[in-house]
């Protein structure tokens, strides 16, 4: 047993090879033509006229926008916790011994993933005509409270829960998925322990489960990003409909669709890297050593040292696989 | 219901007495009425061929099996069930999981928590379990990281260790709780042979100190020299029980013997 930290050694590496590399003709042939197409795209975007790129400036900062884009990310993360906090609570539930729990949760999934989004947001939006009013009280007996649904719900509360409770359901299957992942001897280890359920769910499984859960979790939110603009259905003034009440009104539709597109491809691609961020943070311990973030790659790569390819590499710098 | 029979005294220094304790999944019957006696501060060590119910019946001792019949009593309490009147009433989870407590188990397969240090592994149950002060919790688990020899390895993930040091973490972890009795399963048997011995070492230390111990074990030479009691299952019934260095050196049946001779 030696008593080196595999972490901290930095074992020798031999002299690099020199070689003369192989050639890719083919790879030059292909990027030419790729090449040429793409600049053939660009020259298209920018001489049509039609896509009007002083427009697009104008309204690329314009207030409407800007608070439809305030909208959508409070619904994409208000809709991503519920659909997060109901999929655990769901995934839970589906895998009790209690079987009243588990179909509850199994007719739930079935129904909020068996029609379409659209038409839940819908239905949230037309409680009213179901029940006009909303009220809190005794099952079945008196109640205490009692609100029309129309302002119980408002436009806002119906589009989260159209868009929430829907996550939920798929939310639930991803959990469920990264909770079975967990092998079970970590249950009986935990238990073996002397923790309770609820704490070996908290403190043992759900965490490991979330190397599972993360990278689907990422695609529901950037997805969840754009399935918002379903929202402008019930004219609750998200991106997209801000988009369309000017372009209602002014008639430049393409310039401000473009508007629209550029900001959920910012948004997307910001959600992108975060994603990257927290994977890297729950695979600890999972990998001996983590991958490197874009950032170290460029640090490294501008500092002329080569960039390790992960595993049984050694990152200076990080201390074996621990947090960064 | 404990054999009354027996003298106070001899029950108060029994840890675990198990009377015709049986386990079936569905049909199958894996213990058909096992008797043994495990005392005070004894290295008890089980052996037997694979799939003779030892794992299970080292898992119905913390209750992460439930018995179907007989009776199994970890220092004169019942395993997961209460006498009240002349009727056994089930223990809620967390009455269960508080006799746990006092239970230690090291697995074959270590089943260390990969998202944790091994630090974090040792402080985990003291204070989500018992609610230790972390700070107190800390200085225990370097305390028993040094006893197991890892102390330097504290700050490494299961990932990061060998299957030796992993299991002298597990059994570190399994020591932070301050168990009354230990159970093994194999816990030698997924080890390279050449990281055995640290492991078995570790073990040796904690039976001189006294602790009560349940091996279960392919490992001869340990069973000879630390072992107290020894028994032989297959098909889930005790064939044979006495001495170890008796037990071993002359068996008494024809079914103790064939084994022997293979794993010897
Ligand atoms: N959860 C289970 N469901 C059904 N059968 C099981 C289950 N667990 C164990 N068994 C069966 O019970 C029998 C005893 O298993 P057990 O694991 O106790 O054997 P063992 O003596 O520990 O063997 P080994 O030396 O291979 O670990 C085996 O035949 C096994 O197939
Ligand atoms: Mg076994």
């Amino acid at each position: 047993m030696n008593s080196s930290d595999q972490g901290s050694v930095h074992p020798g590496r031999p002299e690099t090879i020199k070689a003369v590399p192989v050639r890719h003709p083919g790879r030059w042939a292909g990027a030419a033509v790729v090449a040429v197409l793409a600049a053939m795209l660009i020259h298209a975007l920018v001489t049509n006229r039609q896509f009007q790129w002083d427009v697009v400036n104008k309204y690329l900062f314009d207030s409407t926008i800007l608070h439809g884009l305030g909208v959508t990310l409070e619904l994409t993360f208000l809709s991503m916790l519920i659909g997060v906090a109901g999929g655990i609570t769901l995934a839970i539930m589906r895998l009790s011994a209690n079987p009243v729990l588990s179909s509850t949760a199994w007719f739930y999934i079935w129904v909020f993933r068996g029609t379409p989004v659209l038409v839940q947001l819908l239905f949230w939006n037309f409680l009213g005509a179901l029940w006009a009013n909303i009220s809190i009280g005794i099952p079945f007996g008196p109640a205490f409270w009692s609100e029309p649904t129309n302002k119980a719900i408002p436009l806002f509360v119906a589009a989260l829960l159209g868009l929430g409770l829907n996550e939920a359901a798929y939310m639930a299957e991803i959990v469920r998925g990264g909770i079975q992942s967990v092998p079970i001897g970590q249950t009986e280890a935990a238990h073996a322990l002397g923790m309770s359920q609820f704490n070996t769910m908290r403190r043992i499984i759900l965490p490991q489960a979330m190397r599972v859960i993360i990278p689907p979790t990422g695609n529901e939110t950037i997805s969840m990003l754009k399935t918002t603009s379903l929202v402008s259905a019930i004219s609750l003034e998200e991106l997209l409909r801000a988009g369309e009440n000017i372009y209602s009104r002014t008639f430049q539709t393409i310039p401000l669709l473009v508007v629209v597109s550029i900001w959920y491809l910012l948004m997307t691609s910001i959600l992108t890297v975060g994603q990257y961020y927290i994977e890297r943070h729950f695979a600890r311990g999972a990998n001996r050593v983590l991958p490197p973030t874009p950032f170290q790659r460029l640090r490294r790569l501008f500092a002329g040292k080569p960039v390790p390819k992960i595993e049984h590499d050694v990152v200076p710098g990080i201390e074996g696989g621990g947090h960064v | 219901m404990t054999d009354l029979t027996k003298p106070a005294d001899a029950r108060t220094a029994l840890m675990v007495e198990a009377q015709g304790v049986r386990k079936s999944y569905g049909h199958v019957e894996v213990l058909k009425g096992i008797d043994l006696e495990v005392r005070k501060g004894e290295v008890f060590v089980l052996v037997g061929p694979s799939g003779s119910g030892k794992s299970t019946f080292l898992r119905c001792i913390n209750h992460l099996e439930k018995i179907n019949g007989g009776l199994l009593s970890v220092d004169g309490e019942l395993v997961g069930y209460r006498m009240k009147g002349d009727r056994l009433h089930e223990l809620k989870d967390r009455e269960v999981a508080q006799k746990r407590r006092d239970i230690g188990m090291v697995f074959q397969h270590f089943n260390l928590f990969p998202h944790m240090t091994a630090l974090e592994n040792l402080i985990e149950a003291p204070v989500q379990v018992k609610g230790e002060s972390k700070a107190d919790a800390r200085e225990r688990a370097m305390a028993l990281l040094e006893r197991v020899g890892l102390a330097d390895k504290a700050k490494s993930y299961p990932s990061q260790l060998s299957g030796g040091q992993q299991q002298r973490v597990a059994i570190a972890r399994a020591l932070a709780m301050k168990p009354k009795l230990m159970l093994f399963d194999e816990p030698t048997s997924a080890l390279d042979p050449e990281l055995v011995g640290d492991v078995l070492d570790v073990m040796r230390g904690l039976a001189e100190d006294g602790m009560t111990m349940i091996v279960v074990t392919h490992e001869m030479g340990f069973a000879r020299e630390v072992g107290d009691a020894l028994v032989f299952m297959d098909g889930g019934v005790v064939v044979e029980s006495g001495n170890p260095r008796e037990v071993l050196t002359n068996p008494q049946h024809e079914r103790t013997r064939a084994f022997l001779s293979k794993v010897l």
